[in-house]
């Protein structure tokens, strides 16, 4: 199909001539768009598994602008439902979290199951002359997934299941649940949610957390003031240890899919640093699951990840281990919504210190998030001026300097990984983003990873 | 007979009056941006705390905010912690506190007690922000100290500071409360 009919692949997402229109960002109708063709399609981040252990249990969701509630019914099944009643529309669950076998409406008094079942109804003798069929008319439900305790869910039956919808990510994502050792340990979501909002598009946050080495100067405070827990250098948990080997710092995409991460390799096999020498548990513990570590995974141990996006609206950052959505409250603020997880089984000093770490590094009132929602906000204003919005954002760093399979073939699939610095990953997003946004309801073929294999990006596949 | 009006009362009444001129004094300092002077108004061992808020079923309200030392909260630290942030605002490089919010501390609603633990001094706050051309910000809530008496007044022991909003509605918490 040639490019010139298309609104977003070749029109406002120019990647290949590293151009991207400011429109994308606030535009009220590209927002729409993003709504119906995007939100609705892909597989959003509803909750931990640990968030609700016993039957009964809910917590509340977001996915896109609408509040979902996320249960474990007394059946032990999670389900994942539009919290509106079928009758009118009146939130059926205003609470955050809880246990209940039942949703009552506060409107009508209609009443659902935690299966989801229209299980009450007032008067449905005298005033509807049993004439309401309430099988039909039970809480809308979405397609669940989890994995590795991560729950996911989906409004389109046409989209692929979850672990199709990984794709090659799968590698990156499965690095993400595994536990400090290594192996597929148990994690557990500390109590509370992070939920703030900010004045900016919700997508400056996810390709920040995509893939965007290059913002470093951004935290230069936070640096300056040493932030890790190891107190020795920097803002991260690993700076003292990378700062001492020699490893490629990589950003990771795959051509057709927008899932995108950042992580480091290491050259060399080497032996645990010491990070929490004042800490005499917390270091134990470290040493022993790098250990383990190393043994489960061999040379693939080799591999850290930092953090990355699922596609669309889901960021995850490895070590302060934090999952969480940027949720579109119109086109010009964003409600992020973050857990905090820890391995269920780590002694209590070593949940102690990684929950101060977290909440100290991350959203509004983290050292390092600070600065970058103070950047997204007024980068946001920049998307909506008259005159400013004749002018494209500049994406073409490392345009055509991708390495593919690079630097170790069992990075993954057809993989991307480029050393340091580019916007290879911001450019695979706004790709797929694309894609997603040129397929009109109702027809097929928002996401063809195979189709885009061939080309260096899908612009110039098509 | 009325037992209050002997010593004890005017006790009470001369604490509270101590106890809100030490506030005027500390509002005056950040407000003055001078931070580092007001660090030293912290207790060594102060336990800074601010829990997110839950919205639960009536008589459910245990759940209602997060715990401190388990849970997630937006503050659950000490003086080290806070040295840090105050740190960070003088590098003038902390994008988000630069340029620095002008702030506007407002306290009131003020009730003292003594004990043998101390001082416990609850409030009501009223943090307004204005920040560089059109940012605001007004912070209301309450907060509930734990002073000890030192050398030309108090330090603040424990501050546990209660904001009440579910969804935070500032893009930021890089203000003292
Ligand atoms: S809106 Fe729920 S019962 Fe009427
Ligand atoms: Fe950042």
């Amino acid at each position: 199909m040639a490019g010139g009919d298309r609104k977003y692949l070749g029109g406002l997402v120019r990647t290949s001539e590293g151009r991207i229109s400011r429109e994308v960002f606030s535009s009220r109708s590209v927002y729409e768009d993003e709504l119906e063709r995007l939100f609705a399609r892909c597989w959003l981040f509803v909750g931990h598994a640990s968030q609700v252990p016993e039957p009964g249990d809910f917590v509340l969701g977001r996915m896109g602008e609408e509040s979902v509630i996320f249960n474990r019914d007394r059946n032990g099944k999670l389900h994942v439902f539009l919290n509106t009643c079928r009758h009118r529309g009146m939130r059926v669950c205003r609470y955050d979290q809880g246990n209940s076998r039942k949703f009552t409406c506060p409107y009508h008094a209609w009443v659902y199951s935690d299966e989801g079942g229209l299980i009450a109804v007032p008067k449905l003798e005298s005033g509807y002359h049993n004439e309401l069929d309430t099988a039909e008319w039970g809480l809308i439900e979405a397609r669940v997934a989890e994995y590795h305790g991560y729950v996911f869910a989906c409004w389109d039956e046409e989209t692929p299941g979850f672990e199709d919808y990984l794709g090659d990510f799968r590698f990156y994502f499965d690095d993400y649940c595994r536990t400090f050792d290594g192996g597929f340990g148990e994690w557990e979501a500390f109590g509370g949610t992070f939920k703030w909002r900010m004045p900016c598009n919700w997508k400056f946050a996810a390709e920040n957390f995509g893939g965007d080495y290059y913002h470093n100067p951004s935290h230069a405070s936070v640096d300056a003031v040493i932030l890790s827990p190891a107190g020795v250098e920097g803002r991260h948990t690993y700076d003292a240890v990378t700062r001492a080997r020699e490893l490629h710092r990589l950003n990771i995409c795959f051509p057709g899919i927008g899932h995108t991460a950042r992580g480091e390799y290491f050259k060399e096999d080497y032996e645990y640093m010491p990070t929490y020498q004042e800490m005499p548990v917390v270091e134990d513990y470290f040493r022993e699951c790098y250990a383990k570590r190393r043994e489960r995974l061999g040379e693939k141990a080799r591999f850290f990840g930092h953090g990355g996006t699922i596609f669309p609206n889901v960021s995850y950052s490895n070590g302060v281990q934090s999952m969480g959505t940027w949720n579109p409250v119109g086109p010009h603020e964003t409600e992020a919504w973050r857990i905090f997880l820890v391995p269920k089984d780590a002694p209590d000093e070593v949940k102690n210190v990684l929950r101060h770490y977290v909440i100290r590094y991350q959203g509004p009132s983290g050292l390092t998030e600070q600065d970058d929602m103070e950047n997204w906000g007024y980068a946001h204003e920049g998307a909506r001026g008259t005159i400013a919005r004749r002018f494209d954002y500049h994406y073409g760093m490392g345009q055509g300097h991708e390495k593919r399979g690079w630097p170790a073939e069992w990075l993954g699939g057809d993989i991307y990984a480029t050393e340091d610095v580019s916007e290879q990953n911001q450019r695979a997003f706004f790709d797929c983003w694309a894609r997603y946004l040129d397929t009109p309801p109702g027809a097929q073929g928002a996401r063809k990873p195979s189709a885009q294999r061939a080309g260096k990006n899908a612009e110039a596949a098509e | 007979m009325d037992s209050h009006r002997d010593t004890p009362e005017l006790e009470r009444l001369l604490l509270r009056h101590a106890v809100e001129r030490f506030y005027a004094m500390e509002a005056e300092l950040l407000d003055a941006r001078q931070f580092e002077a007001w660090l030293d108004l912290l207790d060594e061992d102060i336990h800074y705390w601010m829990p997110l808020t839950r919205n639960k079923a009536f008589g459910e309200w245990e759940g209602e905010l997060t715990e401190a030392g388990k849970d997630l909260n937006w503050f659950d630290e000490g003086k080290f912690e806070l040295e840090q942030r105050v740190k960070q605002i003088m590098t003038g490089l902390h994008w988000a506190e630069e340029p620095v919010s002008r702030t506007s501390h407002l306290i009131s609603n003020l009730q003292v007690e003594e004990d043998g633990d101390g001082i416990a001094a609850r409030c009501r706050f009223l943090l307004y922000r204005s920040r560089n051309e059109t940012e605001t910000d007004t912070f209301v809530g309450k907060r509930h100290d734990r002073l000890k008496r030192a050398p030309g007044g108090f330090r603040i022991a424990e501050r546990r500071i209660f904001l009440d909003q579910n969804v935070l509605l500032a893009k930021n918490l890089t203000v003292f409360f």
